[in-house]
């Protein structure tokens, strides 16, 4: 990803390079602008490609592991609240509307436009960590975080737990009811590693918010508004794809 | 200059507002079927139709928020490997997991 600073300050010394006349935001080893886009926008999809083996992983893991430990996997889910969950979803999806929004506000040239786009990116963004945080402080409390203080109570007396009682959990043996912790670990490894991603993204979003309102991005070099969309949209996916195995798919599994 | 500009506006294609709005409400439709889909008991085909509504709403995404639809045939090409190549492992991965026991029960 190449940013535009470029635009800048090299305005002065483009006549330098040039036997033609060219944007300044086009670097000496590519022929054309095209061309540099095109090599960016593979770049990048590139490195989306090394993100999709690396979630990947995490997803084959949870699909083998629900597989063996399917009652566990079943019970634990239960845990889940799925009006939190859509109500992320949500949130995602318009953070997603948002910044193809913005990405055209760029290549319109529309710079209040493209402010305001990232604005509400960002917004969405910090309120989809903040009903993670909710969700997160609950597991907490029902000590569901994997560790030493891991509590099997919500499994073994299902009837003691608001959340298991209401989805008609039958008590787990012993040995299965341990195995919720498996689920609880990859829970948190994915909707842990997918909450990292956003705020890497939200941290850019706000780099690129200082940088919009400077003109950075609507002087026709939309390279870098480009990318940072694709990434956010790849976050996005994952999140589309972990909604319904962590949230969905077991909810009549136990009859 | 202008040259070089008008030639690179001329291949990049913008995708309209409309179109985004559209992909927009798809996707809120997806995503409210497939919660209730999730309250139905369709047995097996609970989990089917989640991973089926995942996997469109994941393609709409692609295809038009992420402009593969538009792009050029190499950025075609790259997802389309890197998605050939994640299933092929995914694939191979569940196919050992599930025969690895085949006969020994």
């Amino acid at each position: 990803m190449s940013d535009s600073t470029a635009i800048a300050h090299s305005a002065h010394d483009a006549p330098e390079h040039g036997h033609e006349e060219h944007p300044a935001y086009l670097r000496h080893h590519f022929e054309n602008v095209e061309q540099q886009a095109d090599a960016a926008g593979f770049a990048m999809w590139l490195f989306l490609l090394t993100e999709v083996m690396f979630f990947g992983g995490l997803f084959t893991a949870y699909l083998i592991y629900r597989n063996w430990y399917y009652p566990a996997f079943v019970a634990a889910s239960h845990q889940l609240d799925i009006f939190w969950g859509s109500l992320n979803t949500l949130l995602l999806i318009s953070s997603s509307f948002t910044m193809a929004m913005g990405v055209w506000c760029a290549e319109t040239r529309k710079k209040s436009g493209l402010v305001l786009c990232l604005v509400l990116t960002f917004i969405l963004g910090i309120g989809f960590l903040g009903i993670k945080t909710i969700e997160y402080k609950e597991k907490i409390e029902k000590h569901h975080v994997p560790g030493f203080h891991y509590s099997l109570n919500s499994f073994l007396n299902p009837d003691s737990d608001e959340a298991a009682k209401k989805a008609g959990d039958q008590p787990l043996p012993l040995d299965m009811a341990r195995h919720t912790e498996v689920y609880f670990s990859l829970y948190f490894a994915m909707t842990g590693m997918h909450a990292l991603h956003m705020i890497i993204g939200i941290a850019i979003l706000g780099f690129m918010i200082y940088r919009a309102q400077a003109g950075a991005y609507t002087a026709g070099h939309v390279t870098f508004v480009e990318n940072f969309g694709l990434y956010w949209h790849f976050v996005d996916i994952v999140w589309i794809f972990l909604f319904p195995l962590l949230y969905l798919i077991s909810r009549h599994a136990n009859t | 200059m202008t040259d070089q500009k008008e030639m690179h506006e001329s291949q990049h294609h913008i995708v309209s507002p409309v179109t985004y709005a559209i992909v927009f409400g798809a996707l809120l439709v997806f995503t409210a079927l497939t919660v209730g889909a999730s309250y139905v008991e369709m047995g097996i085909f609970n989990p089917i139709a989640a991973i089926l509504i995942a996997c469109i709403k994941a393609m709409i995404v692609v295809l038009f928020f992420m402009h593969v639809k538009y792009s050029s045939k190499l950025t075609k090409l790259t997802v389309f490997c890197g998605l050939f190549t994640f299933l092929a492992l995914i694939g191979m991965t569940l196919a050992d997991y599930i025969s690895r026991a085949w006969g020994q029960w």
